[in-house]
């Protein structure tokens, strides 16, 4: 029987794009899941509004429906709010294994949210924002004065 | 909702959606001649983001009835934009763009936070509780730089109070009140531009309290209006057919 948690395992196939070590279930970006009749309705709310490669993964999300034997359709969804506080635990620690430093909480302080983010390399602290824009819209760039490793982090939103 | 609000509404999602892509369009000027690296990439992104913004608007706007966001970016003609003239100046130097990204970005950051906690039309609050997470980044750059670059050498100094007294009457021109507000505050889906505009204002005294830069005084008979209704400035058809020029081509071909 198809349930909505079967569809999110079916869905874990499904990368990000531009960090393909995390799957879009994990991003937090599959935000609901709608079991019809006859059809699936995959609901993607995308990370950043410009996010390039939205369309990119609405695609590979029906792909892999297909590809399972499921009638089943991806829609985006622009007016829900996508904050990285929605990224799993998986998630988290897969981002710090691909490199990328995890984002802080969501909190009002944003440039406190910056601050002494933790090196996904040697898990110093002493570290500094070099710029809260990076080479994608999701990434910030620091560099840590420990290890001397200059790294992106996954933006808190 | 009745047609005289849906009429309203539609031309200050035109309005908001302009803005964010033709200031967007001016910022991604930027690429690959930023001052140094990290503000070249920090345009960029901004850029990014706004484009972005604007698809989002106008794809409200495709839910009401209008085109597909392609077409309302490319296909209409400049005399049908709304955007103020604020966002249509070229980049010039770095000072002015800094200087204008500061007193737009102020300005969104209020607009967006009131709509977003206020606007009766739930679909619009609803996409500026997004947008404004991405806003903060924007705001905080702003600040940040510009009240950098004003505490630092006499030059910089000069320069950014010479960029702020072309740029402040300039930027009067994002709060003009055209025919379509009216109706909008009295339903309680928009602030009035008079309320953004005070707000702001106050906003900038303090930031540049911390600077030893002042705000120029207003000449009365100097003003930038006219873009809500359509009438821009000479730099906006050029701009049009730069971004439109590979679209029109074939407005049909599937990308």
């Amino acid at each position: 029987m198809i349930t909505r948690e079967s569809i999110l395992i079916i869905l874990d196939e499904v990368k990000d794009p531009e960090i393909p070590a995390i799957s879009l279930v994990d991003l937090g970006v599959i935000s609901d899941v709608q079991i019809g009749d006859n059809e699936v309705l995959v609901e993607i709310t995308p990370t950043f509004a410009g996010c390039p490669a939205i369309e990119y993964m609405r695609k590979n999300v029906e792909e892999v429906l297909f590809k399972n034997g499921i009638n089943g359709k991806a829609v985006i969804n622009y007016n829900k709010v996508w904050s990285s506080d929605f990224i799993t635990e998986k998630g988290l620690k897969q981002l710090q294994e691909f490199g990328l430093a995890k984002p802080s909480p969501s909190s009002e302080n944003l440039l406190q949210t910056l601050q002494n983010v933790e090196c996904p390399k040697c898990h110093s602290n002493n570290t500094q924002l070099l710029n809260p824009f990076g080479p994608t819209l999701c990434r910030a760039i620091h560099h840590c004065h420990d290890c001397k490793e200059t790294f992106e982090q996954f933006k808190t939103l | 909702m009745k047609p005289e609000v849906l009429d309203a509404l539609k031309k200050y999602l035109f309005q908001l959606a302009d803005d964010e892509l033709i200031i967007g369009h001016r910022n991604s000027e930027w690429t690959g001649i930023g001052p140094i690296l990290e503000e070249d990439i920090a345009f960029a992104s901004m850029a990014q983001d706004e484009i972005g913004h604007a698809q989002a608007y106008y794809l409200l706007l495709t839910e009401l009835g209008e085109k597909e966001p392609d077409f309302l970016a490319f296909y209409r003609k400049y005399s049908e934009f709304r955007c103020c003239q604020l966002v249509e100046y070229p980049i010039g130097e770095y000072d002015f763009s800094l200087t204008r990204h500061l007193l737009y970005d102020v300005q969104e950051m209020n607009r967006l936070k009131w709509l977003s906690q206020n606007s009766k039309y739930e679909p619009l609050q609803n996409l500026t509780a997004k947008l404004i997470r991405e806003e903060k980044y924007h705001y905080m750059h702003a600040i940040t730089w510009f009240q950098q670059l004003s505490n630092g050498s006499e030059e910089a100094r000069i320069r950014m109070q010479n960029a702020l007294n072309f740029c402040y009457p300039l930027a009067l021109s994002l709060f003009e009140t055209a025919d379509y507000h009216e109706i909008l505050v009295k339903e309680g889906i928009i602030p009035s531009e008079q309320y953004l505009q005070e707000i702001w204002y106050q906003e900038i005294q303090k930031i540049l309290e911390k600077t030893p830069i002042q705000l120029p005084e207003i000449q009365e008979n100097i003003n930038y209006l006219g873009g809500r209704k359509g009438f821009h400035s000479e730099y906006l058809e050029p701009l049009i057919n730069e971004m439109s020029e590979v679209f029109v081509i074939d407005p049909n071909a599937k990308w």
